[in-house]
């Protein structure tokens, strides 16, 4: 009998101390710097702003841009692992909005749109920091133009993940024919909800509450 | 077999009903006196085993009242014996610090009353000398030697006006000198007095002591012979006791809270705001360890002191061991009060950090501007930081209270339980009988055609065996005329 309750004092203790789930956020944020979208990079500001008012210590940020081929971790603008320490963080927060700033005043515009492959740099960067909740967000109108040669039609694993397309402008086609950009959020909604991911628009950012 | 079935045994259902209705009453009119027999057996056991588990019951009541009745005897002894050894350290001290003074006291008064008489004696007034040259110049003068005696007289005269001179002076000096002593003597009637005084509110701080160990002996005495009166007090007292423990410990968890909220956030500087033990953050139960750590030794504090009985072992300590106890949990308090004001100046610049950040992060500059005021609420938490690890010290008291009238409480609610539950069990029981005769009852309800006809044919033997009876005492009575 004391043999059985020392087991179970023993098993309550390990299981107190043993490692628990994390419980940190990864955001990883593309912004379309194609021609077409370029005018409203200087939102990604906001929403870079906005997510690191949200974040806490020990999740992970990340900006990239996406343009003629994105799938390169030379897209990425800024990153950053928030600290322990809530004041480092904070200080990380800082230098992490005045990187975005930068590149935000020098942004070029770039000739083709390759999301695919920043879904797929943003996959791979959020499974490498092994966060508890994924978020990619996509400021872009969705369209994505593919230079000759690359090759994107490829399933993508988004399970665990949530994608948020912010800021989905119309195109002056789309105009013409609504249906264009109806069917362009449905084809992206297709193909995050088939590979298990979640997916959402947002296009109203004064009301990202409901973001993170 | 279904109720369809059952009625298709005649072509008429109604038919096949009624058949069906008289073959079950005649059915149960035969197995009546069983199932009667079956009802009250099953009543009467049910009321048997609820009366055996109330009576059980109430057999457990009595025996937990009587354990509460010596738990609370002698938690009321070992109180009473509290009290009645402090008064008497009390009044040992007041003796003794008296008593210690008295040599002291005894000789100054001494002193000042030898003083007294010294000066008394030296201030007796010296009656005037009687004036020895009346007769002399009454003599003088009856002589009739022609103006030979107004010489005589005259020089008589000044002599009289220069002694009587000199002795007004010595009067004077002499009246003078006694005034003095007199006065001298009014500080020392000032010191007997107080001394006196002193005296009489020592004599009387003792005997108020003396006449409260009278009135807790009476009690003590009342609490050894276990007296109901006492018992019924001492009950009371516990859920007093209880009830205001109770409160002052739920307004130092609202303390506690506070400073567990001072602390926390700084704590993750420290160990780190995303680590994990279970589902709470290591920072908050480092935050919750140090408040518990500074109660503990609040706990051991007060125990050391002798304030509190918590821990038998303590207490026992000897007394070299027991001021070491003071002084090392006096320091580790002191230390903990130290980090607890030093951790809630670091939140301070946490938030004013945290809230730049967010300002920034918002394109709001003004939030960022520090108020020049700032400081007051900076100070405050740094003193609430430093003294409520003190202030939780007295939390031993009223937990110790607390712990002990839980016991009585604890007891008293189950007496209660168990009173209530014990007639319960006999209500039950009670209704068990009754729903047994309710249930005879209801089997003879489907039953009232036949039991009428027996009822009747029984009326009709009873009539007969009447009038057979009648005929037979009278035809005796005819015999016999």
């Amino acid at each position: 009998m004391k043999c059985r309750l020392l087991l179970l004092s023993l098993a309550v203790a390990l299981g107190g101390c043993a490692p628990s789930a994390p419980h940190n956020t990864g955001v990883y944020l593309l912004v379309d710097t194609s021609g077409s979208y370029n005018r409203q990079v200087k939102k990604a500001e906001q929403i870079t702003l906005y997510a690191l008012s949200r974040l806490q210590s020990a999740d992970s940020i990340a900006v990239a841009r996406i343009d003629t081929g994105s799938f390169t971790e030379k897209d990425i603008i800024a990153k950053a692992t928030l600290d322990d320490r809530p004041s480092t963080a904070n200080q990380q927060k800082r230098a992490f909005a005045s990187r975005v700033e930068q590149f935000i005043d020098q942004s070029a515009p770039a000739p083709y749109t390759d999301i695919t492959g920043g879904l797929l740099q943003a996959i791979e960067f959020l499974n490498e920091k092994h966060t508890a909740r994924k978020e990619i967000l996509i400021l872009s109108d969705m369209k994505e133009e593919l230079a000759k040669g690359y090759v994107r039609d490829i399933p993508l694993d988004f399970k665990g993940f949530d994608v948020v397309a912010l800021n989905v402008t119309k195109l002056r086609a789309d105009n013409f024919d609504p249906r264009q950009y109806l069917g362009r959020l449905d084809e992206w909604r297709a193909r995050v909800e088939k590979g298990g991911g979640h997916w959402r628009v947002i296009n109203d950012l004064d009301r990202l509450d409901g973001l993170l | 077999m279904s109720m369809a079935t059952l009625l298709t045994f005649t072509p008429w259902p109604a038919l096949s009903a009624a058949i069906l209705l008289m073959l079950l009453v005649a059915a149960l009119y035969l197995a009546r006196d069983t199932a009667h027999q079956a009802i009250h057996a099953a009543a009467a056991a049910v009321a048997r085993g609820l009366r055996v588990a109330s009576r059980s019951v109430t057999h457990a009541r009595e025996h937990l009242a009587a354990r509460n009745r010596e738990v609370l005897l002698a938690a009321g002894r070992e109180a009473k014996e509290r009290i009645v050894e402090r008064e008497f350290a009390r009044v040992g001290d007041t003796v003794r610090k008296d008593l210690a003074g008295y040599p002291d006291m005894h000789r100054r008064l001494s002193v000042a009353i030898q003083r007294i008489e010294e000066d008394q004696q030296q201030a007796v007034e010296v009656p005037p000398e009687v004036p020895g040259w009346a007769e002399a110049v009454k003599v003088v003068a009856d002589l009739d030697a022609h103006n030979a005696g107004a010489d005589i007289l005259a020089d008589i005269h000044k002599s009289m006006v220069r002694a009587h001179t000199e002795a007004m002076g010595d009067y004077r000096k002499a009246s003078g000198e006694r005034h003095a002593l007199l006065r001298r003597m009014m500080p020392d009637w000032r010191l007997i007095q107080e001394t006196l005084a002193r005296v009489n509110k020592s004599v009387e701080s003792v005997i108020g002591r003396s006449q409260a160990i009278d009135r807790h002996m009476e009690e003590y005495e009342a609490i050894v012979r276990g007296e109901d009166r006492a018992v019924s007090v001492l009950s009371s007292s516990s859920i007093v006791y209880f009830f205001i423990s109770a409160l002052v410990l739920a307004v130092a968890t609202a303390g506690t809270a506070v400073n567990f909220t001072l602390i926390a956030r700084p704590m993750a500087e420290m160990v780190g705001g995303t680590n994990y033990i279970g589902a709470y953050r290591t920072a908050d139960i480092a935050a919750l360890v140090v408040i518990m750590v500074e109660i503990s030794m609040g706990l051991f504090l007060m125990e050391s002191l002798r304030i509190t009985r918590l821990f038998p072992v303590i207490g026992a300590l000897t007394e070299k061991i027991r001021v070491r106890m003071v002084v090392t949990t006096f320091l580790i308090l002191l230390l903990m009060a130290s980090i607890e004001a030093g951790l809630a100046y670091m939140r301070e610049v946490l938030l004013l950090d945290e809230m730049a950040t967010n300002a920034l992060l918002r394109g709001d500059s003004s939030a960022s501007i520090v108020s020049a005021h700032l400081w007051i609420t900076t100070a405050a938490q740094m003193g609430m930081g430093f003294v409520l690890p003190f202030a939780l010290v007295f939390v031993a008291i009223p937990l110790e209270t607390f712990v002990h009238s839980l016991r009585t409480v604890v007891g008293l609610t189950g007496i209660a339980f168990l009173q209530l539950l014990a007639l319960l069990l006999r209500l039950l029981g009670n209704a068990s009988r009754h729903l047994g005769v309710l249930a005879q009852r209801a089997y003879d309800l489907p039953l009232f055609v036949p039991l009428w006809i027996e009822m009747r044919m029984r009326a009709a033997a009873h009539a007969a065996a009447t009038a057979d009876r009648a005929m037979r005492r009278d035809s005796w009575k005819e015999a016999r005329i």
